[in-house]
């Protein structure tokens, strides 16, 4: 165990060696972290651990595995989990058609050798196809991938388990090849919104970490670090805006994907200040329930204003 | 540094130990864990150790809280040699936390615990037999009874996909077969959607006006969680508390005293309108509810704003498959839904049904289980 730890250390981006520091480079990266996120993300990579994020959705979970991939410049594997998913989706499928093609062409040529020999050919690394699990275990290069498993929550328990197998050995057993072991391991972060709970075999072999609404100030950062174009005073009024908005009870609270989308709609339209109309003419990219918009429009959009500092 | 080593790690043992005593999974591997990301970090700051701990030690949202408390009782009360004396101090701030449910409650506990067999009363009577006029003994055969309730939710389409005479072309076990002959494909295969069942969340209402039935009504609740079906269980009081995980353990009376810890607010009053806009907020609308038969048991009476909870009945029945409400004074001679909140809610209500007696509670598991065909819904929530 301490061995294979130790061979998963040190995928730390070129010249990290604290959190603090990890921080800053997320921040060069446009990814703003507090710091409980970023001792998470820096003990993740040294540990050779997943990191599970949980988190209401629009909160930038997703966003951590990109921003990962693009510090440590190795590929971002994404499987998308959903209801049904199998191994056939997740890890490798055989490539079936051209399996009969095989044998079609063996027939036109005539080769009837021995049936052994020609069945131990279909099942060879060229009829496989791999899915992003597998790719992740076999990825050649200077440093391993990072494999974001995005909103397990929404797979089966059935295929849970699965990765548990996985995420523990890093290695998979394709019953007619043979075990696949990956060189080192993938930097893995796992992502849920919590439909469900997540069995805790699965969250104990990872760090978990629940990302929150960020605060006003630091919402404020993130719009000017996401949109330049966005003038401070706008970038201000929007982030208060929003703040109210989580407070109204609303069904949907707005996350910070939502907040982003709503000021680059805004600097869209040349708004260099919030007012009613431009609120009315946008609330569809940051209020998406049609209760809540009326909410909004109805009771609270002068106080919505008034926040915004007019 | 070696020297230093040895007592970071017996108080990191010792934290470990708290939490797990307070309720929090940090087995020894997540200790080991944690030892691990203190070497990374700086052990002299406070907040590197925090964040530790927090991300090695916890792993669901509704320990962070007491994560937090504890970490400042133990890390902050204490330097990290002494890892004894806190300890005495976080049990009792903890015992302020887990309000005892009410005497008498506990009492008909214990009597449950020393049951006596006595098989005088004929299940026939007994499933007719209003819970409240219970006594200890019949409750004890009732709990039996209800063991052999099934609880497996009406069924729905999966997205696996199960070997069928007809259906999706299958390639996979098509070609299987053709190579036994030759590579013609002579028999082609097929597959087609499994079928699960649905899930089942019971919302079980435990203000004062409920008293004679909650317990009951949690305890099958606890039927069905042990049953294995895919269920969740939520009471409903002054607020919202998720008893799922404690109710699984078989033994019931174990199951009964672990969900009666975590209840705070036995026997209190009801805001039936904003605990059912919690349990929407947060599971509901995320997922647990949507296609889910949802039941509630309540005598619907609620001293919040009614219009509340008709609007959070009407959200809650858009996104569940089926919403049945259980109230054990319907089956009253002449009852009418008069409590304002039954009456708010009952627009939004697929079936009605009583659930005073065992008869009734059978019924109740046949709506479940058959839900499909007493009512036919198209597709999905609007």
């Amino acid at each position: 165990m301490s061995e294979a730890v130790d061979g998963r250390r040190g995928a730390l981006p070129p010249g990290v060696s604290h959190s603090p520091q990890l921080r800053e480079r997320l921040r060069e990266d446009s990814y703003l972290a507090d710091e409980g996120l970023s001792t998470a993300i820096f003990l993740a990579l040294k540990l050779g651990r997943p990191l599970f994020l949980e988190g209401e959705a629009g909160v930038g979970k997703t966003e951590v595995a990109k921003v990962l991939s693009r510090l440590l410049d190795t590929p971002l594997i994404r499987l998308q989990c959903y209801e049904g998913i199998d191994v056939h989706q997740a890890v490798y499928e055989w490539d079936y058609a051209r399996q009969l093609l095989h044998i079609r062409t063996a027939e036109a040529f005539g080769e009837k050798e021995d049936r052994q020999r020609f069945e131990d050919e279909l099942y060879t690394r060229q009829f496989l196809v791999s899915r992003p699990l597998l790719q992740a275990l076999e990825h050649q290069g200077p440093s391993p991938p990072v494999l974001l498993i995005d909103e397990v929550d929404r797979a089966d328990d059935e295929f849970e388990a699965f990765l548990l197998e996985i995420l523990s050995d890093f290695a998979i057993t394709i019953p007619e090849l043979g075990t696949v072991a990956a060189e080192r391991p993938p930097v893995a972060v796992l992502t849920s919104n919590r439909t469900r709970e997540v069995h805790d075999a699965l969250k104990r072999r990872c760090l978990y970490f629940y990302i929150d609404h960020p605060d006003v100030k630091r919402e404020i950062e993130i719009v000017r670090l996401r949109v330049p174009g966005a003038e401070e005073h706008l970038a201000r009024q929007v982030a208060k805006a929003v703040q109210n908005l989580r407070s109204m009870n609303l069904y949907k609270p707005p996350g910070v994907a939502e907040t982003l989308d709503w000021t680059e709609a805004l600097v869209a339209l040349g708004a260099k200040e919030l007012d009613e109309g431009l609120i009315e003419a946008t609330l569809g990219s940051v209020v998406k329930y049609r209760e809540d918009q009326q909410r909004v429009l109805g009771e609270s959009l002068r106080l919505l204003v008034a926040s915004g500092g007019i | 540094m070696p020297q230093q080593k040895a007592p970071v790690l017996q108080a990191a043992v010792a934290f470990g130990r708290l939490l797990r005593r307070a309720g929090i999974a940090a087995g020894p591997d997540r200790v080991v864990e944690f030892t691990r990301a203190l070497e990374e970090l700086d052990v002299t700051r406070r907040e590197d150790v925090y964040w530790a701990g927090r991300l090695t030690l916890c792993s669901r949202r509704e320990d962070l809280d007491l994560y937090d408390k504890l970490f400042r009782v133990f890390w902050e009360g204490a330097g990290l040699t002494q890892a004894r004396k806190p300890k005495m101090r976080v049990s009792i701030s903890l015992s302020e936390d887990s309000v005892q449910p009410p005497k008498k409650t506990a009492e008909k506990n214990d009597q449950g615990e020393e049951m006596v067999r006595l098989r005088y009363s004929p299940v026939d009577v007994l499933r007719k037999k209003d819970f409240a006029l219970y006594t200890p003994e019949e409750f004890a055969e009732l709990h039996k009874l209800m063991a052999n309730l099934d609880l497996s939710g009406t069924p729905r389409r999966s997205r696996r996909l199960d070997p069928a005479p007809r259906g999706r072309h299958d390639p996979r076990m098509t070609l299987r077969g053709a190579l036994r002959t030759g590579g013609e494909p002579l028999r082609h295969r097929f597959r087609k959607p499994r079928s699960r069942p649905r899930r089942l969340v019971l919302l079980c209402d435990i203000s004062g006006s409920m008293a004679p039935y909650s317990r009951t009504l949690i305890r099958f609740m606890h039927a069905g969680v042990v049953s294995g079906v895919q269920l969740e269980a939520f009471v409903l009081g002054t607020r919202l508390t998720r008893i799922t995980r404690e109710l699984t353990s078989r033994d019931p009376d174990r199951a009964m005293k672990e969900a009666s810890e975590a209840i705070r607010d036995w026997s209190g009053g009801t805001r039936l309108g904003d605990t059912v806009k919690e349990f929407v907020d947060r599971w509901g609308q995320r997922g647990m509810a949507r296609g889910s038969v949802v039941v509630i048991l309540s005598d619907g009476w609620d001293r919040g704003d009614v219009e509340v909870l008709a609007e959070q009945m009407m959200r809650l029945h858009r996104l569940a498959y089926k919403v049945i409400w259980v109230n054990p004074l319907k089956a009253a001679p002449g009852y009418q839904p008069l409590a304002r909140g039954m009456a708010a809610a009952l627009p939004h209500v697929d079936v009605f049904l009583s659930g005073h007696n065992f008869e009734s509670l059978e019924k109740l598991a046949r709506t479940i289980t058959g839900a499909a065909s007493e009512k036919q819904r198209g597709g999905g929530p609007g």
